[in-house]
């Protein structure tokens, strides 16, 4: 009767007390960026909602978004999430394997049709008939497309299954594609980052299942609660950024003094994650603060918009040389307009020079007919 | 052509004064229009310096200056560029929003910037008569109250359209510093996503930088040879807003 155990019934049979599971739920709203009076309301709901069954597939990926999920900094989070998935479905963390695994995944399916939730790690590639990612004997997308038809909602763990990270780069063999270009029908929670951090995963699907909806999502479906600012915009290392004080090089001078990473390719003006404020492993760093620019890895696309070394994008992609920036391009271009017009002036000086002699020589009324003849 | 001569022969046209009657030696009357009204020669100016204050400012933006040391509480260098840059960008975009106010409330040649006359034969018989002009295959330009058509392929295109691109990108890269709902996001915030992401949207902006850059250099160049070569002037329209012609030809 695993199905009918409320969050708290399974925290108690892992042994866990009611103190702590409060401290957990208050930690919970605090990662979720919620005020002290919706403790108890979680708290409530863990108590009294019987668990949501959550099915955990892997299409294309390296399954970093498990390796980090597995590493929440909230230990109880990983007990209390992580044992109640891997009850139901995760074919890299489950304990039974082949055709066991898989006869789970249809009892789920069957059990709590239209109740469970469906995270979804990699993605699935779709050329060939979808046969470069294998699953159970079965193209992995048959699978996505068969589990997700009952789904309540889909959760789209990591950049592979948000925007098709390395996979689906350039020139993106196997057409590897984002799980919302494939599942069209069910509402769509994009967590991305390469992984994404384990407080945000943990945070999403704890959300979702006590509060029995989804989190607020921006434009392009992420959860407010995590996405909605940059990482530049909670860097500690900004001040260095608007007093103008960079590291021009790594090991320089301003790197020892931690200056901002801007000018060495730092993506975090542009990326969009809680990296800067979450941080990593318990709070412990993230890459800006171990002194390497954000990678922008949560972003759409982000393997193919240049080196992540340098601050303007270099303009392969579209038919540039791979050393174009905007600035040498345009700089380019200014040169050649600007020869152009050079040659143009002096052309028309000396045809001036021309035609004021030849005037000189002739009548006004020649100058009209050529006026008209022109 | 036939596109100007009515303009030529209109001067009914509203605000458009009456051809004055100039010098009268032998029959000679060289015409001066009033073309270019007060708010639309303020604007091309505030225009001109906000565009230059954008560049300068845009590009430390993408390639700031060399680091300064010391505390960072001693400096604001890239804060202040950065608000320059803001500062220039709302004249830009208040400009150009009272800039299309005038439209409905100017002369006809206030219209010309924001129509594209892509169905008017004779605009693009006055373009390829312009084309040839500038090949240096005509002797003789057409004669033009407004902007020739070449001129004005270049201006919608380039600055019509162009600037709506630059205050609609600009805008949503400055959304992303005041946040999600406020207006910035809300009016300009969606076209991050379209144009594919934070990154490219700032690599899209630059490169309107440069398109804007290169307008400028062929701008400059064209109007002060303009000046001398063509058959009016162009400086003293956008100054004193009077555009005289040099001879009493037709068109």
């Amino acid at each position: 009767m695993a199905g009918l155990e409320t969050f708290y019934e399974v925290m108690r049979r892992q042994g866990i007390t009611r103190r702590s599971f409060l401290k957990y739920c208050s930690l919970t709203a605090a990662a979720l960026g919620l005020g002290p009076e919706f403790v108890p309301e979680i708290a409530h709901a863990m108590e009294n909602k019987p668990r949501t069954p959550v099915l955990w597939l892997h299409g294309l990926e390296c399954t970093c978004c498990s390796e980090s999920f597995i590493r929440s900094a909230h230990p109880l989070v990983k007990d209390v999430v992580l044992s109640m998935i891997s009850l139901d479905y995760d074919d890299t963390l489950m304990a039974s394997a082949g055709h066991q695994a898989e006869a789970i995944l249809d009892e789920v399916m069957e059990k709590y049709k239209g109740n469970y939730i469906l995270a979804v790690e990699g993605n699935p590639p779709l050329n060939e008939d979808g046969m470069y990612c294998i699953i159970g004997g079965k193209p992995f997308v048959d699978q996505l497309k068969k589990v997700a038809k009952d789904a309540k909602a889909v959760i789209s763990w990591g950049s592979c299954a948000s925007h098709g990270c390395v996979q689906a780069a350039r020139p993106n063999p196997t057409r590897a594609t984002p799980v919302h270009e494939v599942i069209l029908d069910k509402p769509i929670i994009k967590v991305p980052g390469c992984p994404p951090i384990a407080e945000v995963m943990t945070g999403v699907i704890t959300y979702m299942l006590t509060f029995d909806r989804l989190p607020e999502l921006d434009r392009q479906g992420r959860p407010k609660m995590f996405y909605s600012q940059r990482i530049h915009d909670k860097c500690y290392r900004r001040p260095h950024f608007d007093a103008g004080q960079y590291v021009e090089a790594f090991d320089d001078e301003g790197a020892r003094k931690g200056y901002c990473l801007y000018k060495v390719g730092c993506k975090g003006p542009t990326t969009y994650n809680a990296c800067s404020t979450t941080r990593w492993n318990d709070g412990v760093s993230f890459p800006i603060q171990s002194g390497h620019g954000c990678i922008g890895c949560s972003e759409d696309g982000f393997w193919d918009k240049g080196s992540w070394y340098a601050r303007l994008t270099d303009l392969k992609g579209v038919g540039f040389g791979i050393e174009a920036n905007a600035d040498r391009v345009g700089m380019a271009a200014a040169g050649v307009v600007g020869g152009g017009i050079a040659v143009h002036a002096a052309v028309s000086a000396l045809k001036r020079a021309r035609h004021k002699d030849a005037d000189q020589q002739s009548t006004p009324a020649d100058h009209n007919n050529k006026g008209e003849a022109a | 052509m036939s596109d100007i001569s009515p303009a030529l022969s209109a001067p009914t046209a509203p605000a458009a004064a009456p051809i004055p009657e100039g010098r009268a030696a032998a029959g000679r009357r060289l015409t001066t229009l009033y073309v270019y009204e007060a708010p639309v020669r303020l604007w091309h100016w505030v225009n001109a310096l906000s565009i230059v204050v954008l560049c300068i400012t845009g590009y430390l933006i993408g390639s700031p200056l060399p680091t300064l040391s010391g505390e960072p509480s001693a400096h604001y260098l890239m804060g202040t560029i950065r608000f320059l840059h803001f500062a220039a960008g709302y004249i830009f975009a208040v400009g150009f929003l009272g800039r299309i106010a005038w439209a409905f409330l100017g002369n006809r040649y206030a219209r010309e910037l924001f129509t594209f006359p892509f169905w008017r034969k004779s605009f693009w018989r006055g373009l390829f008569v312009e084309i040839q002009w500038y090949m240096f295959l005509k002797t003789r330009p057409l004669k033009f109250v407004g902007h020739n058509p070449l001129a004005q392929l270049f201006l919608f295109w380039v600055m019509v359209v162009g600037s709506l691109f630059m205050i609609g990108t600009g805008f949503a890269l400055y959304s992303e510093g005041t946040g999600m709902g406020s207006w910035q996001d809300t009016l300009f915030g969606w076209i991050i996503p379209l144009l594919g992401g934070s990154l490219s949207v700032h690599t899209l902006h630059h490169l309107g930088m440069w398109v804007i850059i290169l307008f400028v250099l062929v701008h400059v160049y064209s109007v002060i040879r303009e000046d001398i070569m063509s058959r009016q002037s162009m400086i003293s329209a956008i100054t004193n807003g009077y555009r005289s012609f040099r001879d009493d030809d037709p068109d």
